[in-house]
């Protein structure tokens, strides 16, 4: 419950809410003056994305607000969700069965409840070491040689993307930094809220203004009017941001910056992998967006350098 | 009970039905898909909406589904399933009249006319059954429906699921024309079922 008590985290919420109410208003109005049948569509494709923002606005407000535990539960499903997208994208062979069982099953859940005990030690070495050991060795046990390089690969990098990279968003929630006292949820809350509005930015700014293609052959739809417009407005949002943060303007304006050119990378290199498979998504499970991983693609980039510059330069 | 665990299977895998062929209407049919893992009935059954569902059939092989159990109460008392024998065919364990029974009875089935589940997801040639079924009953609608990622879901020799997206792509329903032979209608039949794997939607 502290979440919606604490007036900083209240003021924030309510922000999100409007511009959410504002952008379903603009949605609405679209959609009555739009003629055209090629604008038509883009403007239903963006009414059902909004509806789809206000459901994930508010599971991730209700997760919140039930605590560290429930932010750390609604995280291990978004891993869950995007490593089984994940995985059906790569094919692997039957004699990589277990070494996938495992995990899901096994080393997924392990990776969070580290970060729940707060055993971070572990937590970052538990995936890169040992699970990507873990994985080839296993394997190699089953016998199949056949692509056995590029299936190991698949593996491993599903559980670094989908599992490590993502758990360092609730891993944030364990930091301890110095005159930063009250719900940590806030720092979180920060990295979310830059990623998204940079992702939903530039898409509107390519919308809007987008005509040189930054990546023709990995994201048509990915503009340099919509990449500067988008990481701008991402950097002045974190910067207004900063009094949620243990962060100075400036610091906070910095920190917005690596985060929206981190998630502009992560959004580039997911899509790589899509074109390589030959698919427009990573799954339906979010009308208007796709898959979970299409939504989450920035975060995964964004959120281990976000949490190590601020372990290392403000945690204690 | 069944829709609890027909639920369940939909959660795990996700799994969405592309009806690219026809509508699912509540009309008599009989299902016939592609057979790689245990899991397909279960899958195709939940993939189907409710009104139609309940009132589909699965048929499967008595000599896996009889073994224990476990397994029985599972396919006859939760699914209703009709066990029919693959092998030894005397004219007592018959498969045909046993299914016939069920169309007569003015339900749907489910059956997988391979005969058995293979080890990759190519499409194996069909066994007789299917036509044998559509000459005893001719006019029934036979749907092909192919299910796509099962056999990454419950590989053969396997026995703990994993987790994969799944997706079943129903095709145009066909029926027995006159005077069609065997090989015809088994070529046809199998055609219709590797168009669905090839639609772009699976």
């Amino acid at each position: 419950m502290t979440l919606i008590l604490d007036p900083h985290i209240r003021g924030l919420l309510l922000a999100v809410f409007s511009i959410l109410g504002m952008a379903q208003g603009i949605g609405w109005w679209l959609g009555r003056t739009v003629k055209d049948l090629k604008q038509k569509e883009v403007v239903e494709n963006m009414k059902t994305r909004i509806g789809s923002w206000w459901v994930m606005v508010i599971v991730f407000c209700l997760s919140s607000a039930s605590g560290p535990l429930g932010s750390m539960l609604l995280f291990a499903l978004i891993s869950f969700l995007a490593l089984r997208e994940f995985v059906t994208l790569t094919p692997t062979r039957q004699a990589d069965h277990w070494a996938l069982f495992a995990a899901f099953f096994v080393i997924l859940p392990l990776n969070y409840w580290l970060i729940a005990v707060h055993w971070y030690g572990l937590f970052s070495i538990f995936i890169p070491v040992y699970a990507y050991l873990w994985i080839p060795i296993r394997s190699a046990i089953a016998g199949d040689t056949k692509e056995y390089l590029a299936r190991s690969a698949k593996m491993q990098w599903a559980l670094m993307v989908c599992v490590y990279f993502v758990s360092y968003a609730p891993a944030l929630l364990s930091l301890r930094i110095a005159g930063y006292e009250g719900p940590m949820i806030r720092l979180l809350l920060f990295l979310v809220v830059v990623v998204q509005s940079s992702d939903v930015l530039q898409y509107v700014f390519g919308k809007l203004f987008g005509k040189t293609k930054i990546a023709p052959n990995i994201s048509p739809n990915k503009t340099l009017e919509g990449f500067v417009g988008g990481v701008v407005s991402a950097v002045a949002i974190g910067a207004s941001l900063w009094w949620i943060t243990p962060f100075t303007p400036v610091q906070a304006a910095a920190m917005a910056l690596i985060i929206a050119l981190m998630g502009f990378a992560g959004g580039l290199v997911m899509s790589a992998i899509k074109r390589d498979r030959g698919v427009k998504d990573y799954g339906a499970l979010i009308p208007g967006h796709g898959g979970m991983m299409d939504r989450i693609d920035s975060l995964c980039f964004a959120a281990p350098i976000f949490f190590h510059l601020t372990r290392y330069f403000f945690a204690h | 009970m069944k829709e609890i665990i027909g639920a369940l299977a939909k959660i795990f895998t996700g799994v969405v039905a592309y009806w690219v062929g026809c509508s699912p209407e509540g009309k008599q049919r009989v299902y016939f898909a592609n057979h790689v893992s245990h899991f397909d009935f279960l899958l195709l059954w939940s993939a189907l909406p409710k009104t139609v569902r309940t009132t589909t059939i699965p048929a499967a092989a008595a000599c896996y589904w009889n073994k224990n159990r476990v397994r029985q109460w599972f396919a006859e008392d939760v699914f209703d399933a009709v066990l029919v024998d693959r092998e030894n065919i005397r004219r007592a364990n018959n498969p045909v009249p046993k299914l016939a029974a069920v169309l007569d009875r003015g339900d749907s089935l489910i059956i997988f006319p391979e005969g058995g589940r293979g080890r990759t997801p190519e499409i194996r040639e069909f066994k007789g059954g299917i036509y044998h079924l559509a000459k005893a009953r001719p006019g029934v609608e036979f749907v092909p429906c192919y299910i796509d990622n099962a056999y990454r879901v419950l590989p053969k020799g396997e026995f703990m699921p994993l987790p994969i997206l799944c997706s079943v792509t129903i095709g145009s329903p066909l029926t027995l024309k006159h005077g069609e032979r065997k090989q015809e209608f088994l070529l046809r039949a199998q055609k219709a079922l590797e168009a669905c794997a090839n639609d772009p939607h699976s």
